[in-house]
């Protein structure tokens, strides 16, 4: 600028404006990135040294005092497996009809959408008792009223029910990402396969789905990372805070990384005791949850990147 | 030599086709001889493509898309409903002017339409691979590298390979959408020659906006404006002696 | 070839037929879903509209049919106050009671403190966290270099993958600790912190929506903007800001929805005192957290159990209009505030 000029106060003043708001989003994100990085390192410092490989293989000892968490490893990964078995063919078959079958602007296409974004803004715990009035309550029971009248097999809380109750739960995460990922498939290949006479599901099959597969894969992470850190819905479908031996039945209760550190942290007699523990298993959780989210938005970004590229 | 009469391979009468509630063409009424390369030019947006995407449906893929008159290929009216369109674009294959290789092998890319509805043994899909390369000119260039990614040839090779992909499964006519205009000249002289070569077995319908393109390897012209065929005969007349006065001022660069 | 080839019959296409059918009926399920959602959560707490010792039972079960989606929450309260003369006197009678205490001889199952402690942490959540999700959006959209922008978008997003348990064992270990000796406070959970640990959840969807939004903006209003002589923070604050209103707007709606409906962090932050009080250093108790708390002990088929699954209809009921309103009121305005401007 010209020394010489004199910027009048106005005008300095503007510049104070200017660089107070520009100087207020950046303390944004320092806030934010600050507290990110503060609880990731807070967990790694803390945690790290409750790991070991006595911690993630052994059960726990002593009223989850002691020993290892590893039944409740056992237990989440069983219940997102189980869950992405359930909820992934129909999230990516949902995408599948929006993307390649419906008219989007007809109704029935917008009110499919509507309900994924409905379903997405729905409170987990809302899910919960989904889980025990339909799963439990009336198929469970409704199950057992009808094979064996007698006994409850079904009816109560089980991993099965609380893998459904989490597919449901995410079935807009596996629907929206691979939404997504059948858009950036080219109309130009779609078209191609057409024109060679097959068949639109011919040319879904083997030109579209196999070119979205990326896409269909950071879905289910995406998927996975959010359904194994939800304790909310599961708390009293199936979720257990000890239990002898490990589940091996659809209809067995299950324990639970994040549900774990729920009791532990809060209801168990000896809190202070345990917060090593505590720590270490909220990084457990997070190296399941975190890491899997953060591979999905890498594959997505290269995804992207690849599209515009 | 005595000139072979050819007979009438597609018939376009008083067609039409509507975007939504824009025309997009007028009226069309034309007939496109068997075994003969035709070419459409005209100005962008008149239609060519329209036209050319309406003779194997490929348009329906358009929901906003209405038409009205018929297109006959042989006998039969494509548009009438019991007309099967998966049989139709078996009949009629498809080059598109960007080059679409499945991101498969060369083989692969060639095998897909053969696979399709049938069950074919691997030393009669061999044949019919090396065939097809062979009759797109691509056999010399790919033969030790059928397995290799058709996304690693290039853009000439490629669009050689889509023709290849589309004469394969056998079809009567083929559809070329601008099947030169991303291709370097060298490239796009190998595939006119292909043109021309291909026009023995197929009949071939080709949009193209290189008026010496239409000239070099077309054996009739029409020309389309705004979504009308303002003219349309063998192609020495449109570019020697033009009836309509559009039609020369589109060919002589006048506008367009 | 046989010329009559074209002619296939259409049967011969039953396969795909077959298919398109089956793949629009699983698409449906997300509809149906919705549907179940709401059914079987209201269903469980039909118990409470049936009198304990009298015939309106056949009324009682065309409970369902005051669902309306155009005024849902409205309805719903109608029919409770209509039914609650005909049913049993106990819970009805202390529903609107200041008091939730839903264990022992006399339980009172006041929902007063649960909504207003649920409005009152929600509220805090928004003053911390939409502030410094839609300030730190604005600053990636505009004042830091793409390379950045890469690397702190996904960083934020990846807050968002945070499970909310452990957030809450955040606020409960660290924040607790940090707020009470920062401000002095008596209690180490309160709304405050629950508030604060509310506000992480809903910062990165405040962020990642209000940023999309001001993509969407359309570039020439920026660069015309410029070409006036504007500064950079006066196109981002006066002009793309502004633009982007609905779009903000409905980030914040998200973000209050989340937040609302939020159980763990709650639960393991607030305190879980059902009281009624402004002060922001107070222990509250939110809807959702009293039915993460109870679920596990209540008798099922009781009347608690089915004043749980009430509230659990209450917010489903909630974030259902809050998505009404995205849908019908926020879309349209976002297109016709950018078809106005440009076109
Ligand atoms: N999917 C569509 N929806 C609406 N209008 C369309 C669509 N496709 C084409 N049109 C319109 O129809 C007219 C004819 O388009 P067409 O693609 O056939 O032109 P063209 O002659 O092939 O042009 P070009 O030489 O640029 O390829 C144009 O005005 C175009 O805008
Ligand atoms: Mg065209």
């Amino acid at each position: 600028m010209d020394a010489t000029n004199i910027t009048s106060p106005i005008q300095q003043n503007k510049k104070l404006i200017g660089f107070f708001a520009v100087a207020s989003t950046i303390f944004a994100v320092v806030v934010v990135l600050g507290l990110l990085l503060t609880m990731l390192g807070n967990f790694v410092i803390e945690g790290v040294p409750g790991l070991s490989w006595d911690f993630i293989t052994q059960a726990p000892r002593n009223n989850n005092q002691e020993g290892g968490i590893f039944p409740a490893i056992y237990g989440t990964t069983l219940l997102v497996l189980t869950m992405t078995m359930l909820g992934v063919p129909i999230g990516t078959i949902t995408a599948i009809y929006l993307n390649e079958y419906a008219n989007p602007n007809s109704f029935f296409s917008r009110l499919i959408l509507f309900a994924v974004n409905s379903l997405a803004g729905v409170p987990s715990i809302v899910f919960g008792l989904f889980g025990v009035g339909f799963f439990i309550q009336f198929f469970g029971a409704g199950l057992d009223s009808l094979f064996n009248p007698s006994k409850v097999i079904w009816g109560q809380p089980a991993i099965i029910w609380a893998s459904a109750t989490l597919a449901v739960l995410t079935l807009p995460v596996v629907i929206i990402s691979v939404n997504e990922a059948l858009r950036s498939v080219p109309v130009s290949l779609r078209e191609a396969s057409l024109a060679l006479g097959a068949t639109k599901f011919q040319t879904i099959w083997k030109i579209v789905l196999p070119n979205s597969l990326t896409g269909i894969l950071t879905g289910s992470i995406l998927a996975i990372g959010r359904g194994a850190g939800e304790v909310a819905p599961i708390i009293f479908v199936g979720a257990v805070y000890s239990m002898p031996g490990l589940p091996n039945k659809l209809n067995d209760q299950f324990m639970h990384l994040g549900y774990h550190l729920f009791v532990l942290s809060t209801q168990s007699p000896n809190v202070e005791k345990t917060i090593p523990i505590q720590f270490a298993t909220t990084l457990v959780l997070l190296l399941l949850t975190f890491v899997l989210s953060l591979t999905a938005i890498i594959i997505r970004s290269r995804l992207t990147k690849q599209l515009q590229g | 030599m005595a000139k072979q009469i050819n007979q009438i391979k597609v018939k376009a009468s008083d067609f039409c086709v509507y975007y939504g509630a824009k025309q997009a063409l007028k009226d069309i009424s034309m007939d496109i001889l068997e075994k003969q390369v035709t070419a459409l030019i005209g100005p962008s947006g008149c239609g060519k493509s329209t036209f050319l995407r309406s003779i194997n449906r490929m348009n329906d893929l358009i929901p906003s898309a209405k038409f009205q008159g018929k297109i006959i290929i042989d006998e039969t009216d494509v548009f009438n409903p019991s007309v099967d369109v998966v049989q139709l674009r078996r009949q009629v294959g498809m080059v598109f002017q960007k080059s679409t290789p499945f991101p498969k092998s060369i083989y692969d890319n060639i095998a897909y339409g053969l696979q399709l509805n049938q069950r074919i043994s691997r030393s009669d899909l061999d044949d019919i691979v090396e065939q097809s390369l062979k009759g797109a000119a691509l056999w010399e260039e790919v033969k030790n590298r059928l397995n290799d990614s058709a996304l690693g040839l290039s853009g000439g090779q490629q669009q050689r390979l889509c023709i290849a992909r589309a004469i394969a499964v056998n079809p009567e006519i083929v559809l070329m959408d601008e099947p030169c205009s991303a291709l370097d000249p060298i490239s796009t002289a190998k595939v006119e020659e292909l043109i021309t070569e291909l026009k023995s077995k197929y009949t071939i319908i080709l949009v193209t906006h290189n008026m010496q393109q239409a000239a070099r390897v077309s054996d009739y012209t029409a020309f389309f404006y705004m979504g009308n065929l303002i003219e349309f005969d063998k192609t020495r007349t449109i570019f020697t002696e033009p009836n309509k006065k559009e039609t020369e001022d589109y060919i002589t660069g006048r506008f367009g | 070839m046989n010329k009559t080839s074209l002619l296939v019959k259409k049967e011969n296409r039953w396969f795909e037929t077959t298919i398109e059918f089956v793949i629009k009926s699983v698409a449906s399920l997300s509809i149906i879903l919705i549907f179940l959602i709401f059914l079987f959560v209201f269903r469980e707490s039909f118990s409470l509209f049936q009198s304990k010792n009298s015939t309106v039972s056949t009324q009682v079960y065309s409970a369902p049919k005051v669902y309306n989606p155009e005024s849902g929450t409205l309805k719903v309260k109608e029919a409770l106050k209509k039914e609650s003369s005909k049913t049993s006197i106990t819970v009805w009678d202390t529903f609107f009671d200041s008091v939730w205490q839903p264990v022992g001889d006399n339980p009172k199952y006041g929902v007063l403190p649960l909504l207003i402690g649920t409005l009152k942490v929600t509220l805090i959540a928004l003053l911390i966290g939409a502030p410094l999700g839609i300030l730190a959006a604005i600053c990636t959209s505009f004042f830091i270099s793409a390379k950045w922008r890469n690397i702190i978008k996904p960083a934020i997003e990846l807050l968002a993958s945070m499970p909310s348990v452990v957030i809450g064992f955040f606020c409960l270990i660290i924040i607790a600790s940090l707020t009470k000796d920062l401000f002095g406070l008596d209690l180490r959970l309160n709304a405050l912190v629950g508030g604060i640990g509310l506000a992480i959840a809903i910062i990165p969807i405040i962020f990642t929506i209000t940023d999309d939004a001001l993509q969407t903006v359309p570039k020439t209003l920026r660069e015309a903007s410029l070409a006036l002589g504007a500064t950079e923070w006066q196109t981002a604050f006066k002009v793309m800001l502004p633009a982007a209103t609905p779009g903000v707007f409905s980030a914040v709606l998200l973000g209050f929805g989340r937040a609302f409906g939020e159980t763990m962090i709650a639960l393991m932050a607030t305190g879980n005192a059902a009281l009624i009080s402004m002060n922001p250093a107070g222990s509250v108790r939110t809807l959702a957290a009293t039915i993460g708390a109870e679920m596990g002990e209540v008798i099922w088929g009781s009347d608690h159990y089915g004043i749980l699954f009430l509230l659990g209809s209450i917010l489903f009921l909630i974030s259902f209009g809050i998505n009404i309103v995205l849908e019908f009121y926020i879309k349209t305005r976002l297109l016709q505030k950018i078809q106005g401007k440009v076109g």
